[in-house]
């Protein structure tokens, strides 16, 4: 029985394909202004028993073709749980919402936490301040680690951060020191919110920024523990949301 | 024009603005009230006062008014509304639950003040509130530093009296608290030209605490599981006795709970079997906020109990009616009122310990916490609560918000993953 898992989040769109409780295919597209659209798209040759929907877009898709939703919390808490089944800690940082989640050994949510309404420390933080600096976060990404000097960033909030970044910039600080500032200025939002829900392991690192080697490197560092990283840190959602179909 | 616009135009409401606000209110209503399924029948009556807010219950003010009686509104489940009617006067709650004119309100205010002081001055600035404008005075009280300056910036637009409400429950705060309801009394008495009398003032008692009685009928029914009235009902029905008439209203709330009675009884509930019950603490949720109930409520859940000022802090405890004289009976007005768990007293144990006996007496599921943005006593009590409820093994969610809708996705995500921490039989 095919089950499909799709994650409608603010940047991304993830389906997958679930057979017998395992991954069989997964794809992701930008979620631009349609993200209805990119979903039919993406939705076009495939059939399911059962389609789930998660992600910020899950009641557009709901309405539409999905037969169920979950929240982004019980798909990552599933999916993150599937893949590592001793992971007692999830970090997903999204294009728009950062999330801790402790879970229980049997997998349950026991508790998470949620940025406020503000982009703080997410993946459109990194996205704006790139921007700023004139690079893609790729880039970004990559020159920060060229460098273990840094500057402080003091604000989190992501239009004072900006400004912040202008103001480096006007006063000649080299790039790769602000990147690095900014790195660890989200670590440490990730940090805190992870610390409210407390770090037990294993820890998984989930979501799209997972894929950003510096983040993952200053994280490892500061919580003094590996990290596991799934192979696609962005289908984890759509994972989970097609596992919950099996429950 | 229309009857009201006359009487509006009478008051000072500008009309054009005004309008603009009641258009916004049926929609909400709808959406938020009206939408909800197998509704008691009890409730059409608050449904006919809501859609008559600023309309009929406003020409009683007017009437009250014309026929020589006073119209005092306040702020506070602190100030006391027995002191008012036996004064002979009409008592109406004003803190205001919608976003109004912040830029008006912006002028005077620092921007980062709880939503509700905003909300409040930017119906007055706006001229947008029938009921602060039929005030022919406002008391408020220190129940935090916000308001304790709001109302000085109010004070200069209109009468404003202000009760100082301790900040401790010892015996010397007491006593403080015993001669600040008298010192309301005198101040009331000064405004209406005449002595409040024994039997007035018993009578008063007894009409509050009829209207409380009824109140508390009602939550008791909220303990049926599966439930057979909303929490958004049940909100609605709180928000309206703050300006309703108190015998009329205590009337439509008992022969509520004997329609409730009956469909318990008959095992009828507003939707099914069990849904996870929530508990929802913190911040009061004035008229026409009804955000997270709602969001609670259409995720799956129900609001069985509110721990708020609009809620059970409201109306829990009675007055002693056979107190034996005047002093007695002015006394005993006081020690109800000290009873109520604001969060600006400390220390604040009481508070907590409450939670934890409605959590057990409900049957709750999950609290909700929620907080106005800026509002220094519930947030920071919100850690301690938590605390406790971590013991009890209780889920919290904390959230921490104001009247905009723009956050209504973000809210509505984490209550749902609550709900399926608590809720669902195959727990994530």
């Amino acid at each position: 029985m095919a089950i499909g898992g799709l994650d409608i989040g603010s940047r991304t769109i993830a389906l997958v394909e679930v057979e017998d409780g395992e991954l069989r295919w997964g794809k992701v597209v930008a979620t631009t202004f349609d993200p209805l659209e990119q979903c039919r798209q993406l939705l076009a040759d495939r059939s399911f028993e059962v389609l789930v929907a998660t992600g910020y877009g899950r009641h557009l898709a709901q309405a539409n073709f999905a037969d169920r939703t979950i929240t982004e919390i019980k798909a990552f808490a599933l999916g993150c749980h599937r893949l590592f089944p001793e992971c007692r800690t999830i970090l997903d940082i999204g294009g728009q919402d950062t999330k801790a989640i402790s879970l229980a050994p049997d997998g349950r949510v026991a508790d998470f936490q949620m940025n406020d309404r503000c982009a703080a420390g997410t993946g459109k933080f990194l996205e704006v301040m790139a921007a700023a600096m004139g690079l893609t976060i790729d880039e970004m990404g990559r020159i920060a680690l060229e460098t273990e000097a840094e500057v402080k960033i003091s604000s989190m909030c992501t239009v004072f951060a900006e400004s912040e970044v202008t103001g480096l910039i006007a006063r000649g600080t080299p790039r790769p020191e602000i990147a690095r500032g900014l790195h660890e200025a989200i670590c440490d939002r990730a940090v805190s919110l992870l610390k409210r829900v407390g770090v037990e392991r294993e820890v998984v690192f989930a979501g799209g920024v997972a894929r950003n080697p510096c983040l993952r490197a200053l994280l490892e560092r500061r919580l003094k523990v590996p990290l596991l990283i799934p192979e696609d840190p962005q289908l984890v959602g759509a994972m989970g949301a097609a596992l919950s179909a099996l429950q | 024009m229309s009857e009201y616009d006359v009487m509006w135009e009478g008051l000072g409401i500008d009309l054009e603005a005004h309008a603009g606000l009641l258009e916004v209110l049926p929609p909400m209503y709808q959406e938020n009230i009206l939408s909800q399924e197998n509704r008691p029948r009890g409730m059409e009556y608050f449904d006919f006062v809501f859609s008559e807010v600023h309309g009929l219950r406003v020409k009683e003010l007017v009437e009250h008014r014309e026929g020589g009686g006073v119209v005092v509104g306040t702020f506070c489940t602190y100030v006391s509304e027995e002191l008012i009617v036996a004064a002979g006067g009409i008592c109406v709650g004003l803190c205001a639950g919608a976003q109004v004119a912040p830029e008006e309100a912006e002028k005077h205010l620092p921007r980062n003040i709880c939503a509700l002081i905003k909300s409040s001055l930017g119906f007055k600035l706006a001229k947008v509130c029938p009921y602060i404008e039929s005030c022919d005075l406002l008391v408020g009280e220190t129940t935090c530093d916000g308001k304790k300056k709001y109302f000085e910036v109010l004070g200069e637009l209109q009468p404003v009296y202000v009760m100082e409400v301790p900040q401790m429950k010892l015996e010397h705060d007491r006593d403080l608290w015993r001669l600040e309801v008298r010192r309301l009394l005198a101040r009331l008495e000064e405004l209406t030209g005449k002595k409040v009398g024994l039997e007035e003032l018993r009578d008063a008692v007894r009409l509050i605490n009829e209207k409380r009685r009824a109140l508390l009928r009602l939550e008791e029914l909220r303990k049926s599981d599966p439930p057979v009235i909303s929490g958004r009902d049940a909100l609605l029905v709180s928000q309206i006795a703050f300006y309703d008439d108190p015998a009329r209203l205590t009337d439509k709330v008992n022969a509520l709970c004997d329609e409730l009675e009956e469909r318990k009884a008959r095992g009828e509930s507003i939707g099914g079997a069990h849904r996870p019950r929530i508990l929802l603490s913190g911040c009061p949720m004035a008229l026409p906020n009804w955000k997270v109930a709602t969001i609670i409520e259409t995720s799956g859940a129900v609001v069985a109990m509110d721990e708020m000022c609009t809620g059970i802090r409201y109306f829990d405890n009675l007055v002693d009616e056979d107190a034996a004289d005047m002093e007695a009976l002015l006394d005993s007005i006081a020690d109800r009122y000290l009873k109520i768990h604001c969060a600006i007293f400390t220390p604040n144990g009481e508070r907590v310990e409450h939670i934890k006996e409605l959590v057990r007496d409900y049957r709750i599921d999950a609290v909700v916490y929620y907080a106005l943005q800026f509002c220094d006593p519930y947030t920071v009590e919100a850690f301690g609560v938590q605390r406790e409820l971590e013991k009890l093994g209780i889920p919290f969610l904390y959230l921490e918000t104001d009247y905009s809708a723009e956050d209504v996705e973000q809210l509505s995500t984490r209550v749902q993953a609550l709900i399926e921490m608590v809720g669902s039989e195959d727990k994530a």
